[in-house]
């Protein structure tokens, strides 16, 4: 894989451009963390400090002020939790549904197994679209405003369900005959036997509708305003122009923070769940991504 | 053709003994199948509504009793006053999106190929995927941060861009860079793999015919990902129209919004904000049956062009 193993009388000048691929690369990567970490320094800044100029990445007067200010002001901790119920809800039904799904589809001898496969797959090209959707949630099954608007709808994902297919099909068939031989029947093989082995796809399969439910948010600003998500109260945040402060009192005044820096904080608070996944991320969901690239 | 006559030999034909045999099977598939058809094709169902007046008052009623008006829904969505700005902008942005997309992440895709530092790579193509998990609204927190009126980009840069408030196409151009910013590294992956299967002996060869490394790039490199980026490319014009009204919404505000309006949020303003829901419905079939459309036209031209096709 490895390119140097070709370059085997090269010029100065492919040596040169090297170098300059190298400092592409490093350009590439400036522009992609600064925002993240000014936003960091931001949040972390004394919010007078930061009207002078934002373009810091070391805080320059250090505070936790902005981050108790928005747990205190703004009812984070609400959202905060909403998310993370959200999350892991909807993963662990998410990821258990996908997998039984995903078994059953790729039993050979499962006598529905061709016409469920087709029902399935004619959803991932024509979906009703949002009209239609918005009301059979909203009108026909009233879920607005329902915890579980949140986590039925989505449920599976078809692409998903295909990934964990194709890896429960690359398994030794001789495992699920020697369970039947054994007298088990088909749900005592999935969970003995099959959902053992396929730890890897169940970890990409979490992660992807983790990151789906973590960061979605059409589904609170369609269906559940009054179940804010984080992602909803950021957005929120950045629809008012400022916040309020009650001029009676003088000491909130004191230590009031401005609208730019608790937007900041709550982008901190909304973005390190992801980084913290992230490093398993990476690992699975590349495979995840090569493996459907080269499966379909 | 041998695959297939096994299969058919493991097949059974339908009895009530084989359901009870595959009875597990069969309760761990036909809950998911119910779920499928109540919320992916009762809305498909819901298209009869484009074709018959909708309002919430009429709703309920089943769709025989609700007031037919044939194409009415489609006629009063093309002359609406929204419509003309509305459809230059989603093809405007989809285009440009496409193009700048396509390019951008070819362009990131064939410098980490190149590039012969492996640590380094790594770590490149590691910090590239990092936006692409992070969600519409984190980044348009941060890019309205850096690119509003006064922002770290005024400051840094001593002067008054207008980036986020300039009502021109400036817009579009403004969301399809954050967009390339956001996925040009997760979108590199798929051509990175089909540059990693390329035959080394091609470039072997190449060398010794005395091609430079430029020359290898354009000979080797991009005609073996040629069928990579033409199916990617047929595929994302097959879904040109749908250019999403999460990003749109958020990145924008009331002084870009007449640059900003797409299809998707046309449908919305319309058929969610004034409760005209056969109106709206239209907007989203329309949408779909022209995106079918793209994709076959697409998929016809790359084939009178020798190229492979998608289908």
């Amino acid at each position: 894989m490895a390119r140097n193993d070709y370059t085997i009388k090269s010029s100065k000048g492919e040596k040169a451009f090297d170098y300059v691929l190298l400092v592409l690369c490093l350009f590439l990567i400036v522009i992609t963390v600064y925002p993240f970490l000014n936003v960091l320094a931001i949040s972390l800044n004394d919010s007078m400090d930061t009207m002078r100029n934002v373009n810091f990445i070391i805080p320059r007067k250090f505070t936790l002020s902005n981050y108790t200010y928005i747990f205190k002001e703004n009812d984070l901790g609400a959202a905060f939790t909403m998310s993370v119920v959200k999350t892991v809800v909807g993963t662990v039904i998410g990821v258990i549904c996908t997998a039984m799904l995903a078994y059953v589809l790729s039993r050979k001898d499962f006598y529905f197994k061709k016409p469920f496969t087709i029902l399935f797959i004619i959803t991932m090209y024509v979906s009703g679209g949002l009209l239609p959707e918005y009301l059979l949630l909203t009108r026909t099954l009233n879920l607005g405003n329902n915890f579980w608007v949140y986590i039925i709808p989505g449920l599976i994902w078809v692409y998903n369900v295909i990934l964990m297919r194709s890896f429960i099909e690359g398994l030794p068939i001789a495992l699920q005959e020697a369970a039947k031989l054994d007298g088990a029947n088909d749900f005592t093989i999935w969970l003995k036997v099959i959902l053992p082995l396929c730890t890897p796809t169940i970890a990409t399969v979490a992660l992807f509708l983790a990151v789906g439910q973590w960061n979605s948010f059409m589904d609170t600003y369609l269906y559940a305003r009054e179940l804010p998500t984080l992602q909803y109260v950021l957005y929120q945040i950045m629809e008012q122009a400022t916040i309020q402060i009650d001029p009676h009192q003088t000491s909130q005044l004191a230590n009031a923070v401005s609208p730019m820096s608790v937007r900041m904080a709550i982008t901190i608070v909304a973005t390190v769940p992801i980084l913290v996944v992230y490093p398993f991320l990476q690992k699975y969901f590349v495979g995840g991504m090569t493996l459907g690239a080269v499966k379909d | 053709m041998k695959k297939k006559k096994k299969e058919t030999a493991v097949k059974e034909k339908f009895s009530l003994n084989l359901m009870w045999r595959q009875r597990y099977l069969l309760l761990m598939s036909v809950p998911f199948v119910i779920w499928l058809i109540i919320f992916k094709y009762v809305p498909l169902w819901g298209w009869t509504m484009a074709f018959q007046e909708v309002k919430p008052g009429t709703f309920a009623l089943p769709v025989w009793e609700r007031r037919f008006v044939g194409f009415d829904n489609f006629v009063k969505a093309f002359t609406d006053r929204l419509f003309p700005q509305t459809m230059v902008n989603t093809i405007a942005i989809s285009i440009l999106g496409i193009a700048i997309g396509t390019i951008s992440s070819i362009l990131f895709a064939l410098i980490l190929n190149e590039l012969c530092f492996t640590k380094f790579k790594k770590l490149t193509q590691t910090v590239s995927y990092l936006p692409h998990f992070v969600s519409w609204v984190i980044i348009a927190s941060i890019a309205k941060m850096l690119f509003n009126d006064g922002g770290a980009i005024d400051t840094m840069l001593n002067t008054k861009l207008h980036l986020m408030s300039t009502n021109s196409w400036v817009f579009w151009v403004v969301v399809c860079l954050i967009n390339v910013w956001k996925e040009m590294g997760w979108d590199a992956i798929i051509y990175l793999s089909a540059m990693a299967g390329i035959d080394q002996g091609l470039y072997e060869a190449a060398k010794v015919d005395g091609a430079n490394r430029f020359q290898r790039i354009w000979h080797v490199t991009l005609p073996c990902i040629k069928p990579t980026i033409i199916v990617l490319l047929i595929m994302s014009i097959g879904s040109a129209l749908n250019v999403g009204m999460e990003r749109q919404m958020l990145l924008s505000n009331s002084v870009v919004q007449d640059h900003a309006m797409v299809l998707s949020w046309f449908a919305y303003v319309r058929g969610i904000g004034n409760n005209n829901y056969g109106l709206g419905t239209a907007i989203g079939v329309f949408q779909s049956v022209v995106g079918v459309i793209l994709l076959f036209i697409a998929n016809k031209v790359a084939g009178l062009i020798g190229e492979d096709k998608l289908v």
